[in-house]
């Protein structure tokens, strides 16, 4: 798939969990950008993004990526 | 179910106007999600939660500390959340002589934890039980090893049932059953573990707050109190009216084990207190052969409280079983093969629970399972008997066509009531009572086994319960009246609830009767009634009026001087 692709699904699963419509994310969109983004929040986001591409990141991916541009890469690596 | 994500977006909505109740939730790991978990779902049980969270791993200084926040937020309900990976811990790093004491341990802080909230509180205490880890460190031989890990974690899981039988008030939740339902690798996940200290994957979340859910409502009086069941492809495997008695599959014959297990499970929830009604398209006859002669039917016409075979429409058919049985929609199952009948049935009566029955009939059972359907916050022996019952008002209706006159009819009855006090052997059934009546309930407060102790060992109240019995069969503790002292002159009903079964006899008039002249030979001068509506009693919307009391304000006064005993049929035992 390719990398925007993954960013538009993506982009969509935080709209939802996020409840925040008007949300677009970049590859250098980080936590620190995005209302109610926080450490829990992510966990869920993780998951539900694990569920949408049938996918699972180990426990040090989910802590290592700095902004959503390695969070896509590390989807397109699976 | 819903998932966490459906589920919260339950937050946003208005929760104006539905039941306010406070909680407070304690964990040792992380428990934000599962708190808006439980609030979101309690607005699907038609809850207004006001949650209070402890503060992480907070437990037991929230809990032994009298002037802690958790005792300043006063809460009606307390549930505790310790995870089975921080009573690892602990064992992790217990001395290994220690090891075999580690569900001893944890008991006696339980136990100490609950005496410490009871003194503080008027709370019920929802516990959440442990899910298996076993750390393989002694493999199969764990289990006749005292001091590893398993042995102790199944210890402490069996003994705190033993202590949960023995108190009131402290109900456990059982979450150790959703993962055996549902398996480890769905009611646990590493990563979201070590990356924010949860034990419950976010999957799990719905289903542990749904649980808690459950006990909470049935403690409030929402449980299910009744079966009907479809009988062709329900009850047995094929069409009765079609196959005939010897094709119909049950017992050896074909999937006929898995209609017969089927039928053994329903006849535990009879015996337990559920209330069995049949609704099915077909000639009576014809329907109730298998029930007589079919020599592997578990179920028998005994069993069934009311039989409605017939062509009609069935969401009519379950109206009229309504109408026998008087108890609300709301607390009715309606079990059916068929996802058109399922349909009608919904359409018509949506406050009916209708599960969506797999295919294949080998699958009922375990799809059953895990609905958890059945919850109750009592269990007495009475419980047992109330088909029986239900089968003998059935009898009195047909006795009553036979009367013209009303007061004639009530006098071939030979009622006799006995009136008692509060006491050890009816607070039982009295807490169950006060769980279970919705509809002649005037104030709707729900007290348990110890809130009704407390009340009886009061100098504050009078206790007054009541039984009926007539020709046909004796009704049990039917009637509980608990009135308060006001002032010197004044006496006010603080509960006066009646089980729905005992409707037309006169029983409140008896009951009036009653409690006036026991004011009066006290020196009381009035009797103040109050009613506060629910959704359920708007029958008694007029009880106070009707019984000749004056409105004053929100409340109903009476006289006691001023009363004259009303005509009743019902002499005292």
């Amino acid at each position: 798939m390719e990398k925007s692709e993954i960013l538009k699904q993506v982009n969509a699963i935080f709209v939802d969990i996020l409840d925040n419509e008007g949300l677009v994310l970049t590859e250098v969109t980080t936590a620190n950008d995005v209302e109610d983004w926080d450490s829990l929040t992510h966990i869920h986001l993780v998951v539900a993004i694990e569920k949408h591409f049938g996918i699972r990141f180990t426990s040090q991916e989910i802590q290592g990526w700095s902004n959503i541009g390695e969070m896509v890469d590390c989807i397109a690596s699976k | 179910m819903k998932t966490f994500s459906q589920l919260k977006k339950n937050l946003k909505l208005d929760y104006t106007g539905l039941e306010h109740i406070r909680i407070a939730v304690l964990g040792d790991t992380a428990t934000q999600f599962l708190v808006q978990s439980i609030r979101a779902m309690g607005y699907d049980y038609g809850y207004n939660l006001e949650i209070w969270e402890a503060d992480f791993n907070q437990v037991e200084r929230q809990v032994f500390d009298s002037g802690s926040e958790l005792y300043e937020f006063n809460p009606t309900y307390v549930v505790i959340f310790q995870s089975t990976h921080k009573l690892l811990g602990k064992y992790n790093k217990s001395k290994s002589e220690e090891n075999a004491q580690l569900a001893d341990n944890e008991l006696t802080l339980i136990e100490n934890i609950s005496t410490a909230l009871n003194s503080n509180l008027q709370a019920k205490i929802i516990y959440y039980n442990y899910p298996e880890i076993n750390d393989g460190v002694y493999g199969n031989y764990a289990n006749k090893t005292e001091s590893s890990f398993l042995f102790q974690l199944r210890k402490l899981n069996y003994e705190l049932m033993v202590f949960a039988a023995k108190q009131h008030n402290f109900f456990l939740c059982d979450i150790s059953t959703l993962q055996n339902q549902s398996g480890k690798s769905n009611l646990f996940q590493t990563s979201v573990y070590i990356n924010t200290d949860m034990v419950l994957s976010i999957d799990a979340l719905p289903s542990v707050a749904k649980l808690t859910l459950d006990i909470l409502g049935s403690i409030d009086g929402k449980f299910k109190k009744c079966v009907i069941l479809d009988l062709d492809n329900t009850l047995w495997g094929g069409v009765i009216g079609d196959d005939g008695i010897e094709n119909i599959q049950l017992g050896s014959l074909g999937i006929g084990k898995a209609f017969t297990e089927f039928q053994y499970w329903i006849k535990k929830l009879k015996n337990r207190g559920i209330i069995l009604a049949v609704c099915s398209k077909n000639t009576e006859s014809v329907a109730k052969e298998p029930f007589e002669k079919h020599p592997d039917m578990v179920l028998h016409l005994e069993d069934i409280a009311v039989f409605m075979a017939n062509w009609e429409n069935k969401a009519d058919n379950i109206r009229q079983i309504q109408r026998v049985l008087n108890i609300g929609f709301d607390s009715m199952v309606f079990l059916d093969d068929n996802p058109f009948e399922r349909n009608i049935v919904r359409e018509n009566i949506p406050e009916i629970t209708i599960p969506e029955l797999p295919k294949d009939p080998a699958d009922y059972l375990e799809y059953l399972y895990t609905l958890n359907l059945f919850e109750t916050a009592s269990f007495s022996n009475e419980d047992s008997e109330r088909t029986k019952l239900y089968q003998v008002e059935a009898q009195r209706t047909v006795l009553q066509q036979k009367f013209t006159n009303e007061g004639d009819f009530l006098q071939s009855l030979n009622m006799l009531s006995l009136v008692e006090p509060f006491t050890k052997f009816n607070t039982p059934r009295v807490a169950q009572l006060s769980q279970r009546s919705n509809q002649f309930n005037l104030r709707t407060a729900r007290y348990t086994d110890s809130d009704i102790e407390l009340i009886s060992n009061s100098d504050n109240y009078y206790t007054f319960a009541f039984t009926l019995e007539d020709k046909f069969g004796n009704n049990g503790l039917i009637c509980v009246i608990i009135l308060e002292v006001e002032s010197d002159k004044k006496l006010f009903v603080d509960t006066w609830f009646m089980s729905c079964r005992v409707l037309k006899r006169g029983m409140e008039e008896f009951v009036l009767n009653t409690i006036v002249n026991f004011a009066k030979e006290k020196g009381f001068s009035s009797l103040i009634g109050e009613y506060l509506p629910t959704a359920k009693n708007e029958m008694v919307k007029n009880h106070y009026k009707n019984l000749g009391f004056k409105e004053a304000g929100e409340e109903w006064v009476l006289d006691v001087n001023e009363y004259e005993n009303k005509k009743c049929y019902i002499n005292k035992k």
